[in-house]
């Protein structure tokens, strides 16, 4: 009798077990196809024609044959790859320009900001009222700022000092929008490292400069990275900023994808490419680093 | 955020510094701080039209305030030796700071105030508090403050779905890590390219798959940017689609940290799931929920490129952030300060009401929280 119960009891909490895990693979499922729909709706519209798009054709093979059209008007396609394409050399400088931007601002970002964030954890300063908790405050409070408030003295200010539209102007606008968030990243990284570490690479002679550079950045470099590829990705998206204060010279990506307004409808083929372009370059580094992404973000976020 | 009264780190300062290296770091540091201040006088008198020479442009007194802030840094070592090189830590990126925000903070004061078209050779004029009297009168800017609001709120449904998938991705699964590199993808992708693909062409009302999807379960005419509430909801649920990734990673982290042993003990005295959470772990990821949300808050009140690339506002700028309001404000008349005034108006706005928030939040926390 008892025995039956219990196969019963079992058999029930099995039952149970599946239907668990059949929701949850299936929350799991759907989720993911939210993610990933639009990205395969931009790569699998770039090899579209006009009639393929208007069908709304989903399935390649299937539904459409894909061709190299969104590819071919951007000179990426295999038969035009090695020809010249202004629409190619375009696209090159606006992608070189976002590289170039977003490298060098994030790396001014991580030495500007692990130097600060260290010396406040380490240091108690002293600059006129202000005081470590204050100086802390200060550069943690740019966070808040919407870049709006920046944006239009940023545009009068960069008129009169010839800055608009070049490499120096730019950097240093996406070095502010990063810093704080680095700052952040990295007062928490030397949270964790002992003391004692660095007093014992004074007592060996080392200058304060010294053990920094030697003891602490090797122990904090997993740290200095996620804030690097953080700082990177926001600054690759950045559109506001770019679109005000570049014209010609330096426009970035977003700008170039943003400005396709076509007069007479859109290029929904080349559209796409162009976006898939612009993308795919953030979801390798996404998909390759996610570790370190993932590190930067919840840093300080869990005590 | 703990006060450091002494320095954590101890060093033993055995420099005497002599009287000549005292006396030339002085002196460097006077003279560069003459060179700024003369070059910028020298510079506002010629612009103001007092004086007939000049330089080009404001660049050389850039380059003054450049040599000038490396000069602070040297002379900190000159004058103070090991104690110097503590400063140099933090010197750098203040200022960097200083020269990027706080004096554009003034200068945006100077312009908010000011009637100043850029395309025009009249140049700055003062109008005193007339930008004032036009933004009280601006139903377009007070609209896009009501849709901040609006926006916020949408932070709540954000929140509570990337609970949900942060409890899925804690749960026992397969390939956790294909998943969460799956659903943190959306983060990655520039906002401009999310808005073209799925705001112009996923949401095109003849042959975008979602309009698709809308007609087949019933919805007559799609159009998601026609009416001003679906607009609004439109974007909001793209902005979301982009943002709940890092909030559900946050979360994440939370409940991978949160103590076995309080959860297991919860199990052991029959707490039933709902239970569990509610009563458990919902109040014990509170102080993790408070952070992603604040930091969420924050990126959404910045939040225009998706509204400037997909509807520019429209229809009739029901869908307009204050960053996408100024933004078209400059783009169509070129005027500098009504837009600034706004700017710091929103700014004032901003600092008030997180400042709200957080005293709110943190209540809340330490009596929830208390009552564990």
């Amino acid at each position: 009798m008892v025995a039956i119960d219990l196969d019963k009891y079992a058999r029930g909490q099995r039952l149970r077990w599946w239907a668990m895990r059949f929701v949850v693979y299936g929350l799991l499922i759907a989720w993911a196809i939210i993610c990933m729909f639009p990205l395969f709706w931009t790569v699998s519209t770039s090899f579209k024609t006009a009639a393929d798009v208007m069908k709304g054709n989903l399935v390649p093979w299937l539904d459409f044959t894909p061709n190299w059209l969104g590819w071919r008007s951007l000179g990426l396609s295999p038969d035009t790859v090695f020809n010249v394409s202004t629409v190619r050399e375009e696209f090159m400088r606006r992608l070189w320009n976002s590289v170039i931007m977003s490298v060098a601002a994030s790396a001014l970002a991580v030495i500007l900001g692990s130097l600060a964030a260290y010396g406040l954890s380490r240091f108690s300063y002293k600059f006129g009222y202000m005081r470590n908790s204050d100086i802390s405050f200060f550069f943690l409070s740019q966070l808040i700022m919407p870049p709006v408030v920046l944006a239009l003295p940023f545009l009068v200010l960069y008129k009169e000092l010839a800055l608009l539209d070049t490499y120096v102007g730019m950097i240093a606008v996406y070095t502010l929008m990063v810093l704080p968030i680095v700052i952040w990243i990295m007062r928490d990284q030397f949270a964790t490292v002992p003391v004692e570490l660095e007093e014992a690479a004074l007592v060996d002679g080392l200058s304060i400069w010294g053990a920094f550079l030697r003891i602490i950045v090797p122990l904090v470099l997993p740290g200095m990275v996620a804030a690097f590829i953080l700082s990177m990705i926001l600054c690759w998206n950045e559109y506001f900023f770019a679109a005000l204060l570049t014209s010609t010279n330096t426009n970035t990506l977003p700008v170039m994808i943003a400005s396709q307004t076509g007069s007479q409808g859109i290029n929904w083929w080349s559209m796409a490419a162009l976006s898939t372009a612009g993308i795919l370059p953030l979801v390798f580094v996404g998909v390759l680093l996610e570790k370190h992404i993932i590190a930067g973000m919840t840093a300080g976020a869990v005590k | 955020m703990t006060t450091i009264e002494r320095d954590l780190l101890h060093t033993v300062e055995a420099d005497s510094i002599s009287a000549g290296r005292h006396f030339w770091g002085r002196a460097a540091l006077w003279l560069s701080t003459l060179w700024l201040a003369a070059s910028f006088v020298l510079q506002a008198a010629y612009v103001s039209g007092w004086i007939t020479f000049g330089f080009e442009n404001w660049r050389p007194v850039l380059y003054a305030y450049v040599l000038w802030a490396i000069v602070l840094c040297v002379t900190r070592v000159v004058l103070y030796g090991e104690a110097g090189k503590k400063a140099l830590f933090v010197l750098p990126a203040a200022l960097f700071v200083v020269a990027m925000v706080v004096f554009p903070l003034l200068f945006a004061l100077w312009v908010g105030f000011s009637d100043w078209n850029l395309a025009s050779l009249t140049g700055r004029k003062f109008n005193g508090l007339d930008n004032l009297r036009r933004m009280l009168s601006d139903p377009f800017y007070a609209n896009a403050l009501v849709n901040m609001v609006l926006y916020s709120l949408a932070i709540a449904v954000e929140y509570a779905i990337a609970f949900g998938l942060a409890l899925l991705l804690s749960q026992d699964i397969a390939a956790r890590k294909f998943w969460r590199v799956t659903f943190l993808v959306p983060l990655m992708l520039s906002p401009v390219a999310v808005s073209w693909m799925v705001g112009k062409s996923m949401l095109e009302t003849r042959f975008g798959p979602i309009a698709r999807l809308a007609r087949w379960l019933g919805w007559e005419n799609p159009s998601f940017f026609g009416d001003p509430l679906t607009a609004r909801l439109s974007i909001m649920i793209m902005d979301a689609w982009t943002f709940i990734p890092f909030m559900m990673i946050m979360l994440l982290a939370g409940l991978q940290a949160l103590n076995r042993e309080v959860l297991e003990a919860a199990e052991v005295d029959g707490a039933t799931k709902w239970q569990r959470f509610w009563q458990v772990i919902f109040p014990l990821m509170l102080p993790v929920s408070v952070t992603a949300v604040m930091i969420r808050v924050i990126f959404k009140l910045k939040l225009a490129d998706i509204i400037i690339t997909v509807t520019a506002g429209g229809p009739g700028g029901a869908t307009d952030s204050v960053t996408s309001f100024i933004y078209r404000e400059y783009r169509d008349r070129s005027n500098v300060g009504y837009g600034t005034l706004l700017a710091i108006i929103y700014l004032i706005i901003i600092v008030i009401g997180m400042t709200m928030l957080l005293k709110v939040s943190d209540r809340i926390v330490r009596r929830m929280t208390g009552r564990l």
